[in-house]
């Protein structure tokens, strides 16, 4: 078998090129089949390098099979899946083409055996997604350009690092490392703005929201636990990434609870989920590394829960921000009751998905003796809560009546979410199912008694917290979250902070750097424009002066 | 008998050839004489390369005088790669000259330009195999009045001025670098170049040589349209016939590039150059200019033609870039990048040449939707221009690959993200292109376009796909820019 082997994420990018040249019921057919068949493919990967071929005198390794990529490549093709069930509806073959090369990028980064294949599949994930977040029109062309701004600087470095370290090492081979020279310094940066990471951790709740309401599917999934994926596999107990991490969980937190835009909200709370994952690859114990491992599997799962119920409200009503929701419980029950299952999931209740994987980093924090960041991740977890477990589907479902009266979306849209809300409870109840699929063995039990009530405490206390506070976040939530709000809530002090660091501020600066782009452009067409002193006619008189200029230069500088 | 003879055969030939064009009255006829010896031309060249990398040097003595008294032909790697180069792009692209030049040229001017092109095949053939200072001018003034023709051939009026232009500044670098060779010919008293770089050992730092290396680097440098010495260049490629840009653009420079690296590292010596002299510094500051520079002026060109021409003078400065970072690994991407630049400008050139052969227009606007109606010539334009840019998997790539390695080699690592920069301006120019051709709805120039004839057709897919084996495939090219690079810097001196 392993003789013909079919790369699996090549299958899904052939497949995405396809989707433009059929219509109606074979596109839908496509969408569906092809993610079921690369996972197919995918589990017919066996360990070891199975592809490689010379190029330039190295080895170029597309395809090398282990448990870490398979269980990342698993878990990119079900999202695909999910993905495509959800925008069957979607009438953009541009979107749905670029979202499944955008996934297929993903799953070929997780195979990826050398330097060289990581990065021409991260530069095709960035063009894809681009014009993913593009698809959303109106104001997401600005914002793709911003994300394709920031993207591009992140390929430059890491293009530049994978050079400095082939140059160095003499090897392609994609390994675990220490961030111990430039070029690997500027691998690790390369990696982590994808992840999300300060200082431009900005871009994403920047972009990711103006995407379409089946776009920000697909983007919430693959970008940050691709990061996560290669940061796991090349940069293992790195100690800077744990104050990294820590600083993502906390970032996502707070702008999450103070925000009022729904889809921002849940990039906020990517952000911070992926802060979770980078701060256990900095921990680098087993237990820790596989917490991370698996708490990207499952953040997935429920953040898909999320995004989606999200994307429905957003198709059925246009409206996304906590103010203008409410009480959509009645109309949309099932949406609500899948957007409660994915709340409890991320704030990891038992019996869901995130209480089996999320408390393995914490418990990584505590085996290492790391007393500081066990009691932040611990504090962070009822943080999470409070902004995505309770306050999204509060302010969304329940909370005042908005007089909206929305039906629940389109069959497609609902089975995608049953069946990712599905996954939630399943994992949590047969946790085995995930920890078959770590890449090292785990001797962690989830389902002990003091795990459990320490975690149903932590939950009811910020449970009880929220409704006690609740009066004081509605009357932020009125006001909607735009500059206005910084000016009455928390004084100049914040409203600096956010300034520099909200997205809303990010845009603006990037806006800025727009128009200050252009001016220099305008500046530079004065001299390279076509009548530009650079690109007119010389005469033939002062082409000549030129010429014995030179030649006088070059005398006098070989004469010194 | 013939494999002895090879390296006059190279040479003599197309000047036959043209001897004979020039008596012919029909342009079919002198079309076939050229098609005939260009296309005999890759053989010779490749016989001389397997004999090189068999047995080292090859030391013809022309006419029987024996060097470094007669004019020897002296063939070692690097010059019989650049013969193969030059000659495969000239056997390339007589298929398609054919009806591109029946199109464009007044039928009773086709036998004369045929007669022409072999002139500058033999010219620039003779600059690349000879080993005598001289005999290089002689090829280079035969090779250099033949472009001035060339280009005066081309149908717009403002071709004349474009070759009244070159043909000064043409001459002031000739004469430039005939003053270099008389400075040296004065200090050494022979013009045999390996025997040159033997006499001038000791004598090297006097001002003479330094006035007669900065004489011979200017010459040169407008020969290659290194910036600011490009002004000519433009206005050149972009009135020239579409046959001739193609053909001037992929081998002209490039047989300039090889005289500088000729000089620089066989006459006077890597040592010297590098060491002694600030060589390396002043080409990374044109260099860059010229990347940075050139790329930005061909952002907003609306002439396709134009804008390629800008292009090429950008890509010119990643060749001489390899010169100026000076290490193996950095001039083996300068020697790589000559090869590839010389495929991927014939590609562009050409499909652009079969636009022009389509529409008559190669403005940006009338190329509008053009992608409709002739999609295979605009998607080998794409794939070339991928290649511009510097996608993995095409030659372009693999020539900034060894550019950054090289100046990570130096400890330049900043010099790594400029590659990159300018890479993305690249990116700017060509998207434009793909936007307006793949994007736009079709103008009306555009409207009765369809692909251009097989004859045409054909060498630009050639090219195109040579473009993306060469990207995988990098032992031949790479391979052997790395022996000419090992050879050139342990310098034979």
């Amino acid at each position: 078998m392993a003789d013909f082997l079919i790369p699996p994420g090549l299958a899904l990018i052939a497949a995405g090129l396809l989707v433009p040249m059929v219509q109606g019921r074979a596109r839908s057919v496509l969408l569906l089949a092809a993610p079921l068949l690369t996972l197919w493919l995918i589990w017919q990967v066996p360990d070891g390098v199975v592809l490689s071929f010379e190029f330039m005198g190295y080895v170029i390794a597309p395809v090398e099979g282990d448990a870490l990529s398979r269980l990342f490549a698993t878990i990119f093709a079900i999202m695909a899946f999910g993905g495509g069930l959800f925008s069957l509806n979607r009438d953009n073959p541009t979107e749905l083409s670029a979202a499944f090369v955008y996934a297929g990028s993903a799953i070929s980064v997780a195979f990826a055996g050398d330097l060289i294949t990581v990065f021409v599949f991260w530069e095709i994930m960035a063009v894809g997604s681009t014009i993913v977040v593009w698809c959303g029109g109106g104001e997401a062309r600005r914002a793709g350009l911003r994300y394709a701004a920031i993207h591009l600087l992140g390929g430059v470095l890491l293009m530049a690092g994978i050079a400095g370290e082939i140059g160095a090492t003499g090897s392609t081979e994609f390994r675990a490392m220490q961030p111990d020279s430039i070029a690997r310094w500027l691998i690790l940066a390369g990696f982590l703005i994808n992840a999300g990471a300060p200082p431009l951790s900005a871009w994403l709740p920047d972009a990711y929201p103006e995407a379409s309401w089946s776009g920000m599917v697909f983007l919430g999934a693959f970008t940050t636990k691709t990061a996560v994926y290669v940061l796991l596999r090349g940069f293992p107990g790195t100690e800077l990434l744990i104050y990294v991490g820590l600083y993502m969980v906390f970032y996502g937190i707070v702008y999450a609870i103070l925000e009022n835009d729904i889809r921002r909200l849940l990039a906020y709370a990517i952000v911070s989920q992926a802060g979770f994952m980078v701060s256990g690859i900095g921990i680098g114990s087993e237990i820790a590394l596989n917490g991370a491992a698996a708490h990207a599997f499952v953040s997935i799962i429920y953040m898909a829960v999320l995004v989606m119920s999200a994307g429905s409200v957003l198709y059925m009503t246009g409206k996304r921000k906590c103010t203008e929701l409410g009480g959509l419980f009645r109309t949309m029950p099932l949406t609500c009751v899948c957007a409660i299952v994915g709340a409890l999931s991320i704030s990891s209740f038992p019996l869901t998905a995130g209480f089996v994987a999320k408390s393995m980093i914490p418990q990584g924090a505590a085996d290492e003796n790391l007393m500081i960041v066990w009691i932040l991740l611990a504090a962070a977890s009822a943080g999470v809560l409070f902004h995505a477990g309770i306050k999204f589907p509060w302010f969304v479902f329940f909370q005042k009546d908005s007089g909206l009266r929305p039906d629940d979306p389109p069959w497609n849209m609902k089975a995608a979410m049953v069946l990712f809300a599905f996954f939630c409870i399943a994992l949590g109840v047969y946790p085995e199912l995930l920890y078959a699929l770590l890449s090292s063995p785990v001797d962690y039990v989830p389902y002990t008694g003091a795990h459990v009530v320490f975690q149903l405490q932590l939950l009811l206390f910020s449970g009880l917290a929220f409704f006690l506070m609740l009066g004081w976040l509605k009357s932020t939530m009125t006001i909607t979250l735009d500059f206005d709000w910084f000016y009455r809530g928390l004084g100049r002090a914040l409203q600096r902070e956010f300034q520099i660091k909200g997205s809303a501020a990010w845009a603006a600066f990037a806006d800025r750097t727009y128009r200050a782009v252009v001016r220099f452009l305008e500046t530079v067409y004065r001299h390279h424009g076509p009548q530009g002193v650079l690109a007119r006619t010389w005469p033939t008189g002062s082409m000549a002066f030129w010429i014995t200029l030179l030649l006088g230069a070059y005398l006098i500088a070989y004469y010194l | 008998m013939i494999a002895a003879n090879l390296p006059a055969l190279q040479v003599v030939l197309p000047l036959l050839g043209a001897v004979l064009c020039a008596f012919l009255q029909r342009g079919v006829w002198a079309w076939g004489i050229a098609l005939v010896v260009s296309v005999a031309m890759p053989f010779v060249a490749a016989g001389l390369l397997i004999q090189v990398l068999d047995g080292g040097i090859i030391s013809y003595a022309m006419g029987g005088w024996e060097p470094p008294i007669g004019i020897e032909y002296r063939i070692d790697v690097v010059n019989a790669f650049l013969l193969l180069l030059v000659s495969v792009i000239g056997a390339v692209i007589m298929p398609y000259a054919k009806r591109s030049v029946e199109k464009e040229i007044a039928p009773e001017h086709q036998p004369w330009f045929y007669a022409i092109y072999l002139l500058c095949l033999c010219g620039l053939l003779g600059i690349v195999i000879t080993g005598d200072a001289f005999n290089v001018f002689v090829f280079m003034e035969v090779s250099s009045l033949a472009t001035y023709a060339l280009i005066a051939m081309g149908r717009d009026r403002r071709a004349l001025l474009a070759a009244y232009q070159y043909l000064i500044m043409g001459t002031i670098g000739a004469t430039f670098y005939v003053i270099g060779v008389g400075l040296l010919y004065s200090m050494t008293g022979t013009l045999n170049l390996a025997d040159m770089a033997n006499r001038l050992e000791g004598i090297e730092n006097s001002r003479a040589v330094l006035a007669a290396l900065a004489f011979l680097t200017v010459g040169i440098s407008l020969k290659l349209a290194l910036f600011p010495l490009h002004v000519w260049l433009p206005n050149a490629y972009t009135y020239a016939p579409s046959m001739a840009t193609a053909f001037l653009a992929a081998t002209a420079t490039k047989v300039a590039v090889y005289l500088l690296l000729r000089y620089f590292f066989t006459v006077f010596g890597a040592s010297i150059i590098f060491t002694r002299l600030p060589v390396a510094e002043i080409f990374l500051i044109l260099s860059l200019a010229a990347m940075f520079g050139a790329s930005i002026v061909a952002v907003f060109q609306d002439n396709v033609k134009r804008m390629l021409a800008y292009s090429s003078v950008a890509q010119i400065g990643y060749i001489t870039l390899g010169i100026a970072i000076a290490n193996k690994t950095g001039l083996t991407g300068g020697i790589v990048h000559l090869f590839n630049h010389a495929l991927i400008k014939g590609a562009l050139f050409m499909a652009i040449g079969a636009v022009f052969y389509q529409i008559g227009s190669v403005k940006l606007d009338d190329l509008a939707g053009l992608g409709k109606r002739m999609p295979i010539t605009m998607g080998a334009f794409v794939m070339a221009g991928l290649s511009i840019i510097g996608v993995p998997g095409t030659v372009g790539f693999v020539s900034k690959w060894y550019l950054g390695l090289g100046a990570f080699e130096q400890g330049w690592w900043w010099l790594v993200f400029l590659l990159v920069a300018s890479s993305l301006i690249s990116v700017v120019y060509i998207g434009r292109i793909v936007e307006v051709v793949w994007f736009r709805p079709v103008s009306a120039a555009a409207k009765r376009a369809k692909e251009p004839p097989l004859s045409m057709l054909l060498p630009t897919l050639l090219l195109v796909a040579a473009t993306v084996y060469f990207g995988f495939d990098t032992s031949l090219t790479a391979g052997i820019a790395e022996r000419a690079a090992e050879w050139l810097l342990a310098g034979i001196r």
